[in-house]
């Protein structure tokens, strides 16, 4: 199965037989407060930097998120897509839990989005799905409820399959449909992890959907997150996972992926993994000629 | 084991979480009769509050914390009816829960465990609360602070719909606020009117007992 996105220029393309899809995670306020600030000030510029570093760490695709407190939201957002568009031709994927966001984000953004993204809330569903209709997007699809998230892998499973249907009823394709199988720290639940791997191999099994998840969360609270954000990476894609909205500036993690594509076969003849070493030495050699 | 050594254990065996060893330790306490205030007020409350100290220095992480919580939790279960037969005072009663709109409680409920582990008396109403939750809790349970917790920049303007009717409900007066999650920040806290905000678990109980110090002061005063 293809989910397919794109830019203004570029298409890209995520499924089980395509090189992992990077969603760069850096653009986004929470837990950056020099950021929220300047936000708050209408001062986007700390994006440009933002943008420059995932680019060059290696992103395919970059996550946009302008959740702070006590802003128009919808404003922010949409100004935030209109100038990273003029940054790079990356694809967007549009992060927001408000509707009138979403609905703002789509609206400004060129290309096909991936938005970020809905519950198996009906209320949710209700109001998300038809605007992905409308804008022709792609949706990340979250299998939790208002009872909770669910602890196990049958009842996301479960969720699932009521999220298939609801996207299917209002005339979105499954391509378009990338379940989130939730990521939660190991460091409050020592089998986190190990549901959110089982989970992700049964989707893939069962129905063969594109996933993507938060894959930082699953080190929250733990020292050395970059090995084991590195180390949870590869065992996700050989459950099945897709894409990740992830850390794509460090490359260590990045590294750890590329890896994965080659070893997996899905870089035929590690064709991106040579010319991704190129160009790490070529930058080596001309800071070390600069110096 | 002199009384004095059981102590030092309880202290450094919590610092580690070693659950059974806490509560053996404890059960022994009590059967070589030491008070269970003791126990409580010298060794597993100092324990707690190293824990607290060192997550804060960056020294310790979350699952230490989580597994110190949890072992002092076990004791608290030995020690809790024997705290309210000898009438010891609690250090507070905390009502917990996470916004309506909102399901997140990892967070959540790593403060519980560190209050439990301060001596409050925790009341979790879990995920999902609405403003009537909060009030029939707080109408029942009759709260010191009032906790909530939101997750996502789209479920915090709970805080202050909550805030709104537990004023109404003319119940502001009677508790403390606290609030807190991933998005929350200070300025939001003061934002919504609320009596105290944390960034953390361990800051959190400080927080939590510099607003029942105020409250004992303003009782009193």
């Amino acid at each position: 199965m293809h989910t397919i996105v794109k830019s203004a220029t570029k298409t890209l393309t995520i499924g089980h037989d395509q090189p992992f899809c990077i969603i760069g995670e850096r653009i986004n306020p929470t837990g950056r407060k020099k950021f929220q600030e300047q936000l708050r000030a209408g001062d986007l510029s700390a994006i440009n930097k933002d943008v420059a570093d995932q680019v060059a760490g290696g992103c395919d695709m970059l996550d946009v998120n302008m959740g702070v407190p006590l802003t128009d939201e919808p404003v922010l957002l949409s100004k935030a897509i209109k100038l990273i568009q003029t940054l790079t031709d990356l694809p967007i994927c549009i992060d927001s839990s408000i509707i009138e966001a979403l609905q703002a984000g789509l609206e400004a953004y060129e290309g096909k989005a991936l938005v970020n993204s809905v519950t198996a809330e009906d209320e949710r569903m209700e109001i998300v799905l038809p605007l992905i209709k409308k804008h022709g997007a792609a949706i990340i699809a979250l299998p939790n409820d208002e009872t909770g998230i669910p602890a196990t892998v049958e009842e996301r499973l479960v969720l699932t399959e009521k999220i298939m249907r609801t996207v299917e009823k209002y005339g979105i394709p499954l391509e378009d449909l990338v379940i989130d199988p939730l990521a939660m720290t190991v460091g409050a639940d020592p089998e986190a992890v190990k549901i959110t791997l089982e989970t992700i191999y049964q989707i893939r099994q069962r129905w063969g959907l594109n996933m993507t998840l938060g894959a930082s969360n699953i080190s929250f609270g733990l020292p050395h997150r970059h090995a084991l954000n590195a180390a949870f990476l590869p065992a996700a894609m050989s459950a099945g996972l897709t894409s990740a909205v992830m850390d794509g500036r460090t490359l260590q993690i990045v590294d750890a992926v590329r890896a994965s594509d080659l070893l997996l076969g899905l870089d035929p003849w590690g064709g991106n993994w040579i010319s991704r070493y190129r160009a790490v030495e070529a930058a080596k050699a001309a800071a070390i000629t600069e110096v | 084991m002199t009384h004095d050594e059981i102590l030092k254990a309880l202290f450094d065996e919590t610092l580690v979480g070693n659950a059974p060893e806490v509560l053996r330790l404890t059960e022994l306490g009590i059967a070589e009769g030491m008070t269970p205030s003791a126990i409580l007020f010298d060794a597993l409350i100092p324990s707690l509050e190293e824990v607290g100290a060192r997550f804060e220095r960056g020294d310790f992480f979350v699952p230490e914390m989580l597994i110190s919580g949890k072992a002092m939790s076990g004791a608290l279960n030995v020690l809790r009816p024997l705290l309210a037969l000898t009438g010891a005072e609690t250090v507070g009663t905390f009502l917990m829960g996470t916004v309506k709109g909102d399901v997140h409680d990892i967070g959540k409920n790593l403060v519980n465990i560190m209050l439990e582990g301060a001596g409050f008396n925790v009341i979790d109403i879990g995920v999902q609360a609405g403003p009537e939750k909060f009030i029939a809790a707080i109408n029942e349970h009759n709260p010191d602070i009032v906790g909530m917790s939101a997750f996502l920049t789209t479920t915090m303007p709970m805080f202050k719909v909550n805030i709104h009717e537990i004023t109404k409900a003319g119940l502001r007066d009677k508790v403390m606020i606290m609030v807190g999650g991933a998005p929350v920040t200070q300025e939001y806290a003061d934002v919504v009117g609320a009596d105290g905000f944390a960034s953390d678990a361990s800051t959190a109980v400080r927080i939590a007992k510099d607003l029942m110090q105020k409250r004992r002061a303003s009782a009193n005063a």
